[in-house]
């Protein structure tokens, strides 16, 4: 493109696109493993090293219990979970036509535990809810995250954008200042990463 | 400060000598100002022996993100054989609170003297490994390692 | 009873020396940590880890605060005959956990 050209369509370009509001496209899209210092990373490359298998391992355990008034395993209605779960975690927050709005996978879990087990909800950040949530997300491994892709998230998803770009706090301070403005940079020593939204949930030591 | 070595020094040997009921050659080596928790500490496992430097390899990360999960291995060089092994691999810190951070034990077949595992690290300091080999000799590795996010103190739950 | 993650290798050669992997489930509870009210959370760690090979001790170790949540721990031995490896956590608060793994040795 001759030097004219390129400094209009630059222009353009400024001028036209919100570039904080757009979305990242899809190649330049990071995990957030790819932040992580190689001695983390090695970590959790090894299934038996890694201290999340702990609570996957006791995710099995619980998927196969009995629960509730119902009396039910998750496994009793949905078998085998390598099988059955499989691309779920991934397709995760999903739009819930019963309660008009998107339910994450720890919600989801948990409106199985009520409305099917007759069980009493899980905490968040139970070892519990993250035990069945680390089990079902593993199902999911190596799969790319589908989700928000839903034509009924659109609104949820405008509410988020919103969300991540506002000012807030003691330090006025928006998801976007760090994470859009300064990532790959370090903060404190940790690294900042670009709006990952992958490797949920995360062991935090 | 040299006056304060010195001083530091002879109580930390007076100490041990009443302690032992013997007065010890050498602890450790006295240029290195280690405080007292990790120096006594040390002393509870070599008692009046020389811990000499070498040998032994302590591996940390120099800069840890994380004070909550530091990978740390330790070898030692040695055939490990019946009549020339490591008995046993004892790490210490300097500024965590609490001294000790594992003592590991193994046997002549282990054919190989290294273990690893994961620490807490309440701040930037120095972590030593003293190997104890089975002819009694003491060797030591020190390292200094910079922590950004501190463990054990910072925690409000 | 807690979960383990154990890697030990299958098969081994006699004579080979192998690096056998544990990891205990244990959140370490160091006895540092301070409720909002400012009450001390007691400590609660797993003190000692210890593996039999065919019954024989072949390693030990004597764990304190400063080991992580979720001890991770490797060592050596040399696998001179097929057999079982026995692991043993035990603890504060009468913490005891166990964890087994099998080696064909040719």
């Amino acid at each position: 493109m001759s030097p004219t050209g390129t400094i209009v369509v630059a222009a353009l370009l400024i001028a036209v696109s919100p570039a904080r509001t757009a979305e990242i496209p899809q190649a330049e899209r990071r995990s957030g493993y790819s932040f992580m210092a190689p001695d983390t990373q090695a970590i959790q490359d090894d299934d038996t090293t890694n201290p999340g298998m702990l609570w996957v391992l006791d995710g099995e355990k619980l998927w196969n219990n009995k629960a509730g008034a119902a009396g039910k395993a998750c496994a009793d209605c949905h078998h085998e979970a390598r099988a059955s779960i499989k691309g779920v975690a991934a397709r995760y927050p999903a739009f819930d036509k019963a309660l008009g709005r998107p339910v994450n996978l720890e919600q989801r879990i948990n409106l199985c535990r009520t409305g099917q087990q007759q069980a009493a909800p899980l905490p968040y950040e139970s070892r519990d809810l993250l035990a069945l949530t680390a089990f079902v997300a593993q199902q999911s491994r190596g799969l790319p995250i589908d989700a928000a892709t839903d034509p009924q998230l659109e609104p949820f998803v405008a509410k988020g954008r919103e969300l991540f770009m506002q000012r807030q706090g003691q330090l006025n301070l928006g998801c976007a200042n760090c994470h859009d403005d300064n990532w790959d940079k370090r903060l404190a020593g940790s690294a900042m990463t670009r709006r990952a939204a992958n490797g949920s949930p995360a062991s935090a030591a | 400060m040299q006056d304060d070595s010195t001083r530091r020094q002879f109580l930390g040997l007076a100490g041990s000598a009443a302690v032992l009921g013997a007065v010890p050659i050498v602890t450790l080596r006295p240029a290195e100002a280690t405080p007292a928790m990790l120096a006594s500490a040390i002393r509870n496992v070599v008692g009046e022996a020389v811990v000499r430097t070498g040998r032994v390899k302590l591996e940390v990360p120099p800069l840890v993100e994380n004070g909550n999960t530091v990978p740390m291995t330790v070898s030692v060089q040695n055939p490990m054989t019946t009549e020339d092994h490591v008995k046993s691999i004892h790490v210490f810190n300097e500024k965590n609170p609490q001294p000790n951070i594992g003592n590991f034990y193994l046997s002549p077949q282990a054919g190989r003297a290294q273990i690893s595992t994961r620490i807490r690290l309440a701040d930037s300091q120095k972590i030593v490994a003293i190997a104890r080999l089975s002819d009694g000799s003491f060797w030591s590795a020190t390292v200094d390692v910079v922590v950004t996010l501190a463990a054990c103190t910072d925690e409000v739950i | 009873m807690a979960s383990a993650l154990i890697n030990v290798p299958k098969k081994a050669k006699r004579g080979e020396t192998i690096e056998i992997k544990t990891l205990m489930s244990h959140i370490m509870e160091t006895g540092y940590r301070h409720t909002a009210e400012g009450e001390v959370v007691p400590r609660d760690i797993i003190t000692t880890f210890s593996c039999r090979y065919n019954g024989a001790e072949i390693f030990r170790a004597e764990l304190f605060p400063a080991i992580s949540a979720n001890p991770f721990i490797t060592f050596f031995t040399v696998a001179n005959e097929s057999g079982k490896f026995e692991f043993e956590w035990t603890g504060d608060r009468g913490f005891a956990a166990t964890a087994s793994a099998s080696i064909t040795v040719e």
